[in-house]
């Protein structure tokens, strides 16, 4: 099983331990993850107006590339994985869009490329009985509070990762690794992502709430896929926050 | 020889405004055939349709042509005028020059012009015209009413009133419906099964009316006023003559733990029960797939401490076969499956509930015994939110909703926080909305009632989240007039959930042949002037089945459609419309397309001896028309190949003579 | 801001119609953002479909939208409010002189251990 990487830009530094953990983890489940040539930052968030073309190209490139090597593109951030999931979405539902990133790009993209979450390849293509036979050092009765926040799962319907009110798709990995899920209310709401610099208390008072109800539900720790939950949830709660690939990895003993 | 007379409308200023009838009048007088051509300022009027009749006398005429309005406006008028004056009265055209000329031109020219080529393309349909008379047949003096709710019931109450037999198929083991779940009803708070209970009673002791429970409908053939209808009677493991309900077998039954249906699950019932107390019949049914001796063979408890000997294990289902003149449909509606709107919680919160599943906690013979409690903890509770519209009003991409106001729910609403407030009034009642609709007799009043003596706090907003953080409901919300967004910690949450056609409409329309709207709604035959008839003829619609419905609506159609089936019954024979499709056997082939187009059944084939040239016999596959069921659709007359299918009265010579007319 | 925006302008580049709004609330009910804005979601959704643009161009809520599409995914009406904010935020980016954050100071405000992926979304939002 091979796919082409995307590890983007927040994975070659400060969230290595993401990348880190999800390349050891991969080659473990016989997973080949080749990092795309090159590739660009994808801009952290997608821009919905219909006429901003350029920034969507650095996206469109790495499809292109995809398809050009006739691989699946694979993520693990979600942010990357928001902004090439919509910009491909757009290349295949919007004409005007598509015909304008050609006079861009001068190349075609033709529609082939599935951009696949981390998360979507195990439990989609790896299956969760086989993570399950790979675990080592199971997370035994470790409460974990899945931490999807807005961009895995929204919009539900370009995005298709899981059900954005009730997501289920990190919990399922958890108890493949043995850990006890704990489901909470605000796990699918936003941390406040972006606006430190815009806003004193946005993010602040989002990821106290986000955390607080992790908290009410049990939770002993948080597990994310995104590096900005991630910083957010750390920064302004009191849980300790993990990226899912580095939990798999503990699990796997790696 | 024909004799051609014209009469054209000037429909007040509808079809003069924009046609000068004079020239119109004037251009078909010299028409081949044409003896008299005259205009008249309302030929719908008495005046206009004498002066048929007149013209007719004086020139001795052999077909009329109105230019007028749509013919499904008066065509029957001027067909009558023209049979009064002793002309076939299918010797009548109309040339439609209002709605398709008059109301669409502004330039006088052009209407008239328009006017004019379809005046001449009526009368040269009219030289074609063929006299016609309709076939009459009996009708079955009999009627099926299919749901056995309040409307199936007033329908079958009302049949049976004007002295006709009629019939209930009902596929629950017990009628009653919706309407005997529910604790009250608004806007009079009348208590439910105490005002349906008399009516379910009597139907059950009315020597004209047989109640089939436990059954469904298997398949209908035939056509208005001779339908013949399949029904399965499904194998209760009981014997319905010998029950006498006394319900001692669901009391001795080892199998207790089964969701009781008509408490939608939140309570239990045995395997051997009977549904509830006021059921009708009050007849005990096995459900086979929890029964012990059903499965494994191992129990019979049941059958050795009935005294009537009723119990029977081998029953199986039955198939019977009755005749009808008339069927009316009273499938009613449910609420939808509320499960998929994640962000109110449902699936995970015992403490959010619907409506309906408030109105069985609410009721004393329900799962709480009407005591007001949360079904996660047993917990009064103090703070009560109702969310309104949850799948109601959304757009038509929405997977989870309906693009309909579902109508009852506002109501519903109103009257289950007053009902709380009646009986706790410290409860604090939230009640989530988008418009409060309340159109009915006393309606506004009622849900005002609500708002200001109860002291419900009605709040404009809709919710966006119920979280549930270990069992602490937290209701996420907007108060749009007060401009804040709201965070309020609830015990219990009830969302009043849309509702929609009952699972079964869907294949019973097909078996029907009656036609759903995109809903799956039964499709009325005119949705203002025929609200009870469906487009099949002898297929009448009955309360919620049509669309959402409360119950005095429900009530008032279900009596509707009886009338309507009363004035069908009270006839020994009915006419049908000759204009009816007919076989060419020399040309047809037998192929069948015909019969796979007719959406009416219509056509069969039949085995037909043929005298060849060389005189040999030969049996050939035929098309043939069962005229009686034939609506004239004319789908069968394109899809043959041969062109050995034509219609009465709309052949194809005639069609073609009109677009030469038109085109010429 | 002087050019005026018409409403069919964001109808262009949002890809949403705002006429489709029945007025329920739900994306202000869930809105995460809903303090920090002058106009919540509903409130500015009515405002485009009235043409009332101009004081959308110039409020902060625009800035304070966090994008999560919470309002997307569970209006009934398929009105998509983010995607309306989204196109006032980039036309009044256009329209103005500089930038709502000066990129200098998106480094500033920043602290060592925040993720590279929040300054590139705040480069996005905050500046042309």
């Amino acid at each position: 099983m091979e796919f082409c990487y995307f590890p983007g830009c927040t994975l070659k530094n400060k969230a290595k331990d993401l990348d880190r953990c999800a390349r050891l983890c991969a080659e473990i489940l016989g997973v080949k993850l080749t990092e795309l040539p090159e590739w660009q930052c994808c801009g952290g968030v997608y821009v919905s107006t219909s006429d901003d073309v350029a920034v969507k190209l650095a996206s469109v490139r790495a499809l292109i590339a995809a398809e050009e090597r006739g691989l699946p593109l694979l993520t693990v951030c979600s942010a990357c994985h928001n902004v090439l999931k919509r910009t491909e979405h757009d290349l295949r539902t919007n004409a005007e869009f598509a015909a304008k990133v050609k006079a861009y790009t001068g190349s075609e993209y033709k529609g082939t490329v599935k951009v696949v979450h981390y998360l979507e390849m195990l439990r989609d293509l790896i299956g969760y009985e086989k993570i399950r036979s790979a675990v080592k050092y199971p997370l035994d009765g470790m409460k974990i509070g899945c931490y999807y926040g807005c961009m895995l799962l929204r919009p539900g319907r370009v995005m298709r990762t899981d059900n954005p009110e009730d997501p289920v798709i990190m919990e399922e990995l958890i108890k493949a690794l043995g850990g006890e899920p704990v489901a909470f209310p605000e796990r699918s709401e936003c941390c406040g992502a972006y606006t430190y610099a815009e806003s004193e208390t946005l993010t602040e008072k989002r990821s106290e709430r986000v955390v607080q109800s992790a908290k009410n539900c049990g939770a002993e720790a948080l597990v994310t896929a995104c590096p900005l939950c991630k910083y957010n949830a750390g920064k302004y709660g009191d849980l300790p926050v993990l990226y899912f690939t580095e939990l798999t990895a503990k699990a796997f003993g790696v | 020889m024909k004799r051609i007379g014209v009469f054209v409308c000037s429909c007040g200023s509808n079809i003069e405004g924009a046609v000068d009838v004079c020239k119109v009048v004037e251009a078909m007088s010299k028409e081949p055939y044409v003896v008299y051509a005259a205009n008249c300022k309302y030929m719908c009027s008495s005046s206009g349709q004498e002066l048929i009749g007149k013209a007719a006398a004086e020139y001795e005429l052999t077909g009329i042509a109105v230019c007028s309005c749509s013919p499904r406006m008066h065509e029957a008028t001027f067909r009558k005028a023209a049979a009064s004056a002793g002309l076939n009265p299918y010797k009548v055209e109309i040339a439609n020059i209002r709605e398709q000329c008059s109301w669409v031109h502004k330039d006088t020219a052009e209407a008239t012009g328009k006017a004019i080529t379809l005046a001449k393309a009526a009368v040269s349909k009219l030289c074609r015209d063929e006299e016609l008379y309709p076939q009459s047949f009996p009708v079955t003096k009999r009627a099926l009413v299919i749901g056995g709710g309040i409307a199936g019931i007033q329908t079958a109450e009302d049949i049976s009133n004007a002295g006709y037999k009629v019939d209930i198929v009902e596929k629950k083991p017990s009628i009653g419906g919706k309407m005997a779940m529910l604790d009250k009803t608004f806007p009079t708070l009348d208590c439910s099964a105490c005002i349906l209970t008399p009516k379910t009673v009597d139907i059950s002791h009315n020597e004209n009316v047989r109640i089939f429970s436990y059954s469904e409908v298997e398949s209908v053939s035939g056509y208005v006023g001779n339908f013949t209808v399949k029904i399965r009677r499904k194998a209760r493991y009981v014997k319905e003559d010998l029950c006498t309900g006394c319900g001692l077998c669901a009391e001795k039954c080892p199998t207790k733990n089964v969701p009781n249906e008509f408490d939608l699950g939140l309570g239990s019932r045995s395997a051997i029960y009977i549904p509830f107390a006021q059921a009708v019949p009050k007849v005990a049914v096995i459900d086979p797939d929890s029964c012990r001796m059903l499965k494994d063979g191992k129990c019979g408890l049941c059958s050795r401490v009935c005294g009537a000997k009723a119990i029977d294990y081998s029953q199986k289902d039955e198939i019977t076969e009755e005749k009808y003149g008339a069927i009316a449909v009273a499938t009613g509606i449910d609420p939808i499956d509320v499960t998929p709107f994640d962000e109110y919680s449902y699936k995970n919160s015992k403490d959010v509930i619907t409506a309906l599943e408030l109105e069985r906690i609410l009721n004393a013979a329900g799962p709480t015994n009407g005591r007001l409690v949360r079904l996660s903890d047993g917990i009064r509770p103090k703070t009560v939110v109702f969310i309104s519209c949850v799948g109601s009003r959304c757009t038509e991409e929405d997977e989870r909703g309906k693009t309909y106001c579902s109508k009852i729910c506002c109501m519903y609403t109103a009257k289950q926080a007053i009902l709380i407030k009646e009986k706790y009034p410290d409860t604090d009642i939230y009640v989530f909305y988008i418009d409060v609709r309340a159109p009915g007799k006393n309606f506004d009043e009622f849900y005002r009632r609500a708002a200001e003596k109860y002291g419900v706090k009605y709040i404009k907003g809709m919710v966006g989240k119920v979280c549930d953080e270990n069992g602490v409901l937290t209701v996420k919300a907007a108060d749009l007039i007060n401009n804040e967004q709201m965070m309020i910690g609830a015990d219990l949450v009830v969302l009043a959930a849309a509702v929609e056609p009952d699972k079964t409409a869907k294949a019973l329309a097909s078996k029907l042949n009656a036609s759903i709207d995109g809903n799956g709604f039964f499709n009325e035959a005119h949705p203002k002037l025929r609200p009870v008839e469906s487009p099949t003829a002898g297929v009448y619609l009955s309360g919620a089945c049509s669309g959402p419905k409360d119950i005095p609506e429900t009530v008032a159609q279900a009596s509707a459609a009886a009338a309507k089936i009363i004035g069908l019954l009270s006839k020994n024979t009915l006419e049908s419309d000759p204009c009816t499709a007919h076989a060419d056997e020399l040309k047809c082939s037998g192929c069948s397309l015909c019969a796979n187009v007719c959406p009416y059944n219509a056509i069969t084939y039949i085995e037909k001896e043929f005298r060849m040239p060389d005189k040999t016999v030969k049996i050939r596959r035929v098309a043939s028309v069962n005229a009686a069921v034939c609506r004239g659709c004319g789908a069968c007359t394109v899809a043959c190949n041969n062109g050995a299918m034509d219609l009465h009265g709309f052949s194809r010579e005639q069609i073609l003579a009109e677009v030469d007319s038109i085109c010429s | 801001m002087k050019n005026i925006v018409s409403r069919e302008e964001i109808i262009e580049m949002s890809g949403t119609d705002p006429a489709k709004c029945m007025k329920c609330g739900k994306c202000s009910a869930s809105c995460p953002a809903y303090d920090e804005m002058e106009y919540p979601p509903h409130r500015f959704v009515y405002m485009i479909d009235q043409g009332n643009i101009g004081p959308l161009l110039e409020c902060v809520g625009i800035y304070r939208c966090l994008s999560c599409y919470a309002c997307v995914d569970r209006c009934p009406r398929g009105v998509e409010p983010a995607k309306l904010i989204e196109a006032v935020r980039v036309i009044a980016e256009r329209k103005k002189e500089g930038n709502r954050i000066k990129a200098g100071e998106l480094f500033e405000k920043a602290d060592a251990d925040m993720p590279s992926q929040a300054f590139s979304a705040a480069f996005r939002k905050y500046t042309k």
